[in-house]
């Protein structure tokens, strides 16, 4: 059996180790257009705060083998943004070719690259992640970066000084992430949304507006319901105003929706071509709704449920619980969040904390918790679960996340191993 | 594998876990000189209500969420036992919102920290277990997968 995956980031490493879990003998070929061993993408913003993490890089730490030198790969090495260690490929006996795969001949099961050579599989994954939106505004703009690869980290901080003014566009993870990396190395940092709140895909306006205060406190300035056409104040302008799958390959080959459509076993519409991770769109079973839920956990689960159905285990593996979730701190504050914010509302908030809990139907729907984000998961479990809410404690579990809320036969079976 | 089970009829609701899981983690020999100070952050905890308790701490599930969810590969399953490597984890607290036993927690380093099993400190049972009076935290091999 010969696999193919295209991408080298979560869901590609989940597709990896989900055929090893099957098939330790088949070939594995990852093609990967970046010249880095896998890394974890949401790590770059730490590229401006954590010296380990920038003296790594810039030793080379994660150039791949073939490209120029690699004397500092060594086992995780010196580089904490491996998501996997110097050997991964080695120990699951994978092949990496450095180049970008420009089309799919599904018939004649042929990857072209961009070489124009042709790479034959039996089983192909497409885990081509997405690609940041340019607004038209921004094309031609000579001080414009993004921020999503390395490679975008490593120009944004050669670029910067201690004098920049930076305005970055787009008050989502992406853009708030980057305004915290770079804070303290520059100026001055403005975030613009044309939203009327921060996070506008992740909290809702009374929780943003919590973060939002938090943020200004620690130095960001926000231009929020704005948009910004005049950058002259500005020495560099960080566009983060969302991504778009990248699902170019598979156009006329599966169905495409807003992204890759994927099932609960990770197939597209096409035979023998899987799909996981920020190129695909699939069921939220908090809403019922098919979406993009572009995450890190769903893009590795989805990569490794491909990868045990691409190797043809007698039992498939099935990912049919995903919902949308985030978990990410700034400069100290956490805030977590689960599913959909629909139904009526739990409230508790104190000085410090803010905890919201939404539901209906005797189901919950989704959650946000700042400040304290103590056993989230639990609360995360009700929702993926679909957990009847009249079979636990909800009052107490409202109050406290925690197993108690369960039944004693539910706690005999997640404590005791009684199944 | 064997793993930690509690069996919450026998827990006496002593915290006694606590202790000696945060004692584990000192590698100090005297617990009381150890402890004395300190406010303990253990990687077991007891929940009690109404006369009922039960400790919980992670039970190295084979499907287990945290790893996969993971944002930087510092978790990892080592022979079954799910480790946190502290250096690699930035504290993003992912691993948090995914695990469904609330059995990982943040720590005063920045990184998460979570039971793994005493492989990094003791030889043999781990502490939790060897300091239990009752018996209500046994390590077996009880075949459950979760």
């Amino acid at each position: 059996m010969k696999y193919v995956i295209i991408g080298n980031s979560a869901a590609a490493i989940g597709a990896v180790e989900g055929i090893r879990q099957a098939d330790k003998q088949g070939e594995i070929l990852i093609i990967t257009n970046e010249p880095y061993h896998t890394y974890s993408r949401p790590l770059i913003s730490y590229y401006f705060s954590k010296e380990k993490i920038k003296t790594s890089v810039k030793a080379g730490d994660l150039k791949l083998p073939h490209t120029e030198n690699n004397s500092a790969n060594t086992a995780f090495g010196g580089s904490p943004m491996k998501y996997r260690p110097a050997d991964f490929y080695k120990d699951n006996n994978c092949e990496l070719i450095h180049s970008t795969a420009v089309q799919i001949e599904p018939k004649k099961k042929k990857v072209m690259l961009a070489d124009y050579s042709l790479v034959p599989y039996d089983r192909l994954l497409v885990a081509t992640g997405s690609s940041p939106f340019t607004p038209p505004q921004f094309e031609n703009l000579e001080k414009k970066h993004n921020f999503i690869t390395l490679d975008d980290a490593i120009k944004l901080e050669k670029s910067i000084t201690e004098n920049s003014r930076v305005l970055i566009i787009g008050a989502g993870l992406i853009g708030l992430k980057c305004a915290e990396g770079i804070l303290k190395r520059v100026a001055s940092v403005t975030v613009a949304d044309i939203a009327p709140r921060i996070l506008p895909a992740v909290l809702e306006d009374e929780s943003a507006k919590i973060l939002q205060s938090h943020l200004e406190e620690k130095g960001i300035v926000f231009k929020l319901s704005t948009e910004v056409n005049n950058f002259d104040e500005y020495d560099i302008v960080v566009v983060a105003a969302g991504v778009r799958p990248n699902v170019e390959l598979l156009r006329g080959i599966a169905e495409i929706g807003k992204g890759i459509l994927i099932n609960e076993k990770s197939e597209t519409t096409a035979p023998d071509i899987y799909a996981a991770g920020d190129c695909t769109e699939s069921l939220d079973v908090s809403s019922g709704e098919i979406k993009i839920m572009a995450l890190l956990p769903n893009a590795y689960i989805q990569g490794e449920a491909a990868g045990v159905n691409m190797a043809g285990r007698d039992e498939p593996k099935v990912f049919d619980k995903a919902i949308p979730m985030n978990a990410v701190g700034f400069f100290g504050l956490h805030v977590i969040t689960a599913g959909n914010y629909n139904g009526e509302v739990y409230t508790a908030n104190t000085n410090k904390d803010y905890k919201k809990l939404f539901y209906s139907d005797n189901k919950l729907n989704g959650y946000i918790l700042i400040g304290n984000i103590e056993k989230a998961g639990i609360y995360t479990s009700l929702i993926r679960e679909k957990t009847p809410l009249d079979t636990i404690d909800f009052k107490l579990i409202c109050e406290k996340p925690g197993l108690m809320a369960f039944t004693k036969e539910e706690r005999l079976i997640k404590l005791e191993g009684v199944s | 594998m064997k793993r930690v089970y509690v069996n919450e009829k026998w827990c006496l609701g002593c915290h006694l876990c606590e202790y000696y899981c945060a004692f584990a983690e000192t590698g100090e020999k005297d617990i009381a000189r150890a402890l004395k100070t300190s406010k303990i952050k253990p990687r077991i905890n007891i929940e009690e209500k109404d006369g009922v308790s039960f400790a919980v701490s992670c039970r190295h599930c084979t499907e287990p969420l945290c790893v996969k969810g993971c944002i930087t590969g510092s978790l990892s399953v080592n022979n079954g036992v799910i480790t946190i490597d502290t250096d690699r984890c930035v504290g993003c607290y992912t691993c948090i919102l995914c695990c469904p036993f609330g059995a990982i927690s943040p720590s005063e380093t920045g990184a998460v920290q979570k039971c793994e099993l005493c492989v990094k400190t003791l030889e043999g049972e781990p502490a939790c277990v060897k300091g239990c009076p009752n018996n209500a935290i046994v390590f077996e091999e009880r075949g459950v997968n979760l």
